[in-house]
């Protein structure tokens, strides 16, 4: 040879080569997330993934945090992609660690959030002979996945996580799965590293604009409309159009009502904001609904919980819809004007076409509807009742929303308390609320704020609990005290599965079946307590504002707020089944 | 109504089970299914039948459209078409009704293709509707085995479903 090592790295620069790395596909793996830009993974170890995490321990690129069940890896890791608009990364191994995560990667699926789960498997030669902790997770995951690939060649595993990565991040978001048997990952076998710039997939294809023809005619609409809404949902906070959003709102004057996924996507404190619309949406928002002539639908998916009866759904309206997704458009609810592209492209687009335009919204129309929609808003405006002693769990969040000034990162679960949370707290910015649409997953809401805390570790992150749900995640206090996150929990104990509950009161005259729990519930200030956290528990009203104020003054500690709400409170509003969007129960006696 | 469905897919492990499964999971029916390599050996040639309303179609083809092996999918039977489904048949074949069989595989452009003294086997090309029909000439009574591949089509004229 001869030729010294600097001398070849210079004849090296001037073909403008790359040095030659001889990675392990262990390290080649942990080498492609970093080249990814990954910061953090969620994961736990086991057998199949021992290589990786050997690999990853000889490294300090990529930190990773050790959860206590693989679900809750899932949750954080899907938290963290909502909070902060990148790809959260998974990691798990064979077997029961792979299904763990199957709840968390069909969360992620129902509401398109973007997600990398990275699951060891068996070694090559074994994968079909059932072997110790095999589990086909690319066929047990197929319909809850954007895409998954079972990476075949060592060779193979910087080009499957570059793909990975584009496609659920890429057009309508969603979790992608990685599955990679063990000997791939040998440490003893090399290979030359190198991380592809670009994905080239010829069978997929993501729009990147919006159909101009089919743009202006929405202008046209919009401009013609005497009863118009802007119905918004969870696309317009994937697809960061937020800010296009509330320019186009504002712009036009119209009413604008989010679906439950799409809350912050426009500022919730704006008078032009009707509230949420659907199954527990706000009186003013269904009503409008119903009575509008025009429904500018962006970046939401017509849900059977926003709808109510499909058939009756909006009698009037000529009905515009914009989603990346073209499956999406017409899939429940025929459409009169489909516009498939980027939500921020195409409201761009619209915003740029209102400029040149010489129309004007009808305004004299837009008065008359403008004084109907404030009609409806004194006339419901989400009162409840309130009783002297006995605390109300809408007092609770509008107290939360008070001490945090209406600024923090809002998790929660699922039932009463999650309706609560998105009816009472006016949510300002996009990815501020944080929580599961569309599969409705219990157990959400720890992992979740701690996902959070990762995405945005200045911030102030609430979960909005109760106590059938906390307890479905409730090993992650541990988690939250290894890697110090001070999540507040906020946990509305109504000492039921209050939303299972509510719908017994109402359809099946009261018979509580498997609703509660006959004192049974731990003490969930000792339980906090023996995790290493703070506990502070509110039987009373007039508890709550000091209890309140004391937990959020303790920045640095996860704080577990045990709240007694009333037991016997329900969410309204609340559709009727089968009926139209008006169709509404507005407390236990009174209905449209 | 029923519908043909031509799909060109890549030839990759799992592929067809992403196919089959949105079928099952979004509770679509499949009536027939054929999947061969195409001469382009990394892309494969997927035909099916379903039916459904106008609306439950365009749903299928949508959703058939955003898996990500699927390279590119026609619905044949919205324009011109050829369909051709093959079909291999064992008859009971004595006395009287071996001159009948052959009459009637005749009629239909069939072939008798293996011979025993008891048995013929007929294969038969054509569209489905033509199987039945060659089916019920002969008579259920008659049959012993059915095999048909499903269907297969192409579109009429200069239109083609390639890369
Ligand atoms: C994993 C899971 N199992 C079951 C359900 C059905 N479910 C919806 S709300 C609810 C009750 C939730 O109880 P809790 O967390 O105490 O909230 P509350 O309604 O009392 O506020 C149940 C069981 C679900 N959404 N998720
Ligand atoms: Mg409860």
């Amino acid at each position: 040879m001869g030729e010294s090592a600097s001398g070849a790295d210079a004849e090296c620069s001037r073909l403008r080569c790359e040095i030659v790395e001889l990675l392990s596909g262990a390290e080649m793996l942990v080498r492609a997330l970093k080249d990814e830009g990954v910061e953090t993974i969620f994961g736990y170890p086991g057998g199949a993934v021992l290589h990786i995490y050997d690999a990853l321990f000889q490294q300090k690129s990529i930190t990773h945090v050790l959860v206590r069940h693989e679900q809750a890896a899932a949750h954080m890791a899907d938290a963290f992609s909502r909070c902060s608009g990148t790809t959260g990364v998974v990691l798990a191994t064979s077997g029961p660690g792979a299904t763990n995560t199957v709840t968390g990667i069909a969360t992620a699926y129902m509401d398109s959030i973007p997600m990398v789960i990275i699951t060891g498997q068996v070694q090559s030669d074994w994968i079909g002979d059932d072997a110790f902790q095999e589990t086909d997770i690319v066929g047990v995951t197929r319909p809850i996945v954007k895409h998954s690939f079972m990476v075949k060649k060592t060779e193979d595993i910087p080009a499957t996580i570059k793909k990975a990565f584009y496609i659920a991040s890429t057009g309508r978001p969603g979790p992608v799965l990685v599955d990679i048997p063990k000997d791939l990952t040998n440490p003893a076998v090399t290979y030359e590293y190198s991380y592809p710039s670009k994905v080239k997939l010829r069978s997929y294809n993501v729009v990147s604009k919006g159909h101009s023809g089919q743009i202006k005619k929405a202008v046209d609409l919009l401009m013609a409309a005497k009863r118009p809404i802007f119905y918004t949902g969870g696309g317009v906070v994937q697809g960061n159009s937020a800010a296009e959003l509330t320019e186009l709102v504002r712009k036009m004057g119209f009413p604008c009502t989010n679906t439950l996924m799409g809350l912050g996507g426009f500022p919730g404190d704006d008078p032009l904001f009707v509230g949420m619309l659907g199954m527990h949406g706000t009186y003013e928002a269904n009503m409008a609904m119903h009575h509008a002539d025009v429904v500018m639908a962006i970046g939401a998916r017509f849900d059977d919980r926003v709808t109510n009866h499909t058939g009756k759904f909006c009698p009037n309206a000529k009905i515009i819809h914009v989603d990346v997704d073209p499956a999406s458009i017409a899939k429940n609810i025929p459409v009169d004007i489909p516009i498939v592209g980027p939500v921020d492209q195409v409201l761009k687009e619209m915003l740029d076409q209102l400029e040149k335009t010489e129309d004007k919204p009808d305004l004299q129309a837009l008065e008359a509807w403008w004084k109907q929609i404030d009609a409806w808003r004194a006339y419901h405006g989400l009162r409840y009742e309130t009783k002297p002693d006995v605390l109300k769990p809408q007092t609770v969040i509008e107290e939360l929303y008070r001490v945090t000034n209406g600024e923090a990162i809002i998790t929660s679960d699922v039932g009463q308390h999650q309706m609560f949370a998105a009816q009472y707290y006016k949510y300002k910015y996009p990815r501020q609320w944080i929580n599961s649409g569309g599969l409705g997953t219990m157990g959400f809401g720890l992992p979740a704020a701690m996902g959070c805390l990762v995405a945005k570790p200045d911030k102030t992150v609430a979960c909005v609990t109760g106590e059938g749900s906390i307890q479905m995640n409730i090993q992650e206090l541990s988690t939250c005290l290894q890697y110090h996150f001070p999540v507040k929990i906020v946990n509305l104990n109504n000492q039921s599965l209050g939303m299972v509950r509510q719908w017994q009161d109402m359809q099946y005259q009261g018979r509580h079946s498997s609703s509660t729990y006959e004192e049974s519930l731990p003490d969930f200030i000792k339980l906090a307590e023996s995790y290493g956290h703070v506990g502070i528990r509110v039987t009373k009203p007039d508890q709550l504002q000091g209890a309140m104020e004391e937990a959020f003054s303790l920045k640095d500690r996860l704080v577990f707020l045990d709240i007694s709400v009333d037991p016997t409170e329900h969410v309204y509003p609340m559709q009727i089944k089968e009926g139209s969007m008006r169709d509404m129960w507005l407390s236990k006696t009174e209905r449209t | 109504m029923r519908r043909i469905i031509s799909i060109l897919m890549e030839n990759e492990p799992g592929a067809l089970s992403r196919v089959v499964g949105l079928f099952s999971q979004r509770g679509y029916n499949i009536e027939t299914l054929t999947v061969a390599p195409t001469n382009d050996p990394t892309l494969s040639r997927l035909t099916l039948t379903t039916s459904g309303s106008d609306r439950t179609i365009e749903q299928i083809t949508k959703q058939l459209n955003k898996l990500i092996e699927v390279v590119k999918l026609v619905d044949l039977s919205e324009g011109a078409h050829i369909e051709r489904e093959l079909m291999l048949v064992k008859l009971k074949a004595t006395g009287a009704q071996r001159a009948e069989i052959k009459r009637t595989a005749d009629i239909f452009r069939g072939q008798i293709v293996d011979v025993t003294s008891s048995v013929y086997t007929v294969q038969l090309a054509g569209a489905s509707d033509k199987l039945d029909a060659f089916l019920e000439s002969v008579g259920e009574a008659s049959i012993l085995e059915v095999v048909r591949s499903g269907v297969s089509g192409i579109a009429r004229g200069d239109k083609v479903l390639a890369l």
